[in-house]
């Protein structure tokens, strides 16, 4: 199945992308698919927040066909 | 209820002005309670010249809206207004505008530092700093209690 994946702020620039179509195997959690980005460009980050269309999920979030999909790092906004 | 997100400069105080005299709930509301967040010149001993602020178009807001129903469903609110800036941001623009309207202040107080602390820390905002040493993302922010 297939998930679109997007990178938000310094993690998007160490990533060189803001978004890609990625194909995953059924069964697959938010944090297998953030270890597999991170390790097919060898991307070391920490604190990561993960978002499954638009929501906050914990790492063992198990992903569908179609979602999108979000890494960034904590929010500074206000 | 007003949340909205602005590529374009605003004053926080006129923006406050204009929206309470269009509220219809005139002689209900006996407390105002309000949070203006306004760009420094200096971050943790760094001098900024401006910065940049980035979101997550649909997320962001979806999400404040979000923390709006809670504040609504917490307290008994008369009303919410939330302005969040993006873009380029130059020294003393206001960045943020949160307030809140209700009968007596408890509610306004207590609905009105909820509000942007939640904003503050799980709202998909990203500050980018140009500083005399060059451009830096910040990294997570301040403490609000």
């Amino acid at each position: 199945m297939q998930v679109t994946v997007k990178y938000f702020a310094s993690l998007r620039e160490l990533m060189g992308e803001d978004s890609s179509v990625i194909d995953v195997e059924d069964n697959t959690s938010v944090d297998d698919l953030w270890q597999s980005v991170t390790a097919s460009k060898n991307v070391a980050f920490d604190n990561v927040m993960m978002a499954v269309n638009m929501e906050y999920v914990k790492s063992d979030h198990q992903l569908k066909s179609g979602d999108e999909v979000a890494f960034f790092p904590p929010v500074t906004g206000g | 209820m007003l949340i909205e997100i602005r590529k374009e400069p605003f004053n926080a105080w006129q923006e406050l002005q204009s929206y309470q005299e269009g509220l219809k709930i005139t002689g209900q509301y006996g407390a105002t309670a309000s949070f203006v967040g306004t760009m420094r010149d200096f971050n943790e001993d760094k001098k900024v010249t401006h910065m940049t602020l980035e979101h997550y178009p649909g997320m962001t807001e979806k999400h404040l809206n979000a923390i709006a129903k809670e504040a609504t469903e917490t307290w008994n609110l008369l009303d919410v207004l939330i302005l969040h800036r993006i873009g380029r941001i130059n020294i003393s623009d206001d960045i943020v505008l949160v307030a809140t309207w209700s009968a007596h202040r408890k509610e306004a107080f207590e609905s009105c530092r909820r509000i942007m602390e939640e904003l503050k820390s799980t709202a998909p905002f990203w500050k980018k700093e140009d500083t005399q040493s060059g451009a830096q993302w910040v990294e997570k922010n301040t403490s609000g209690y």
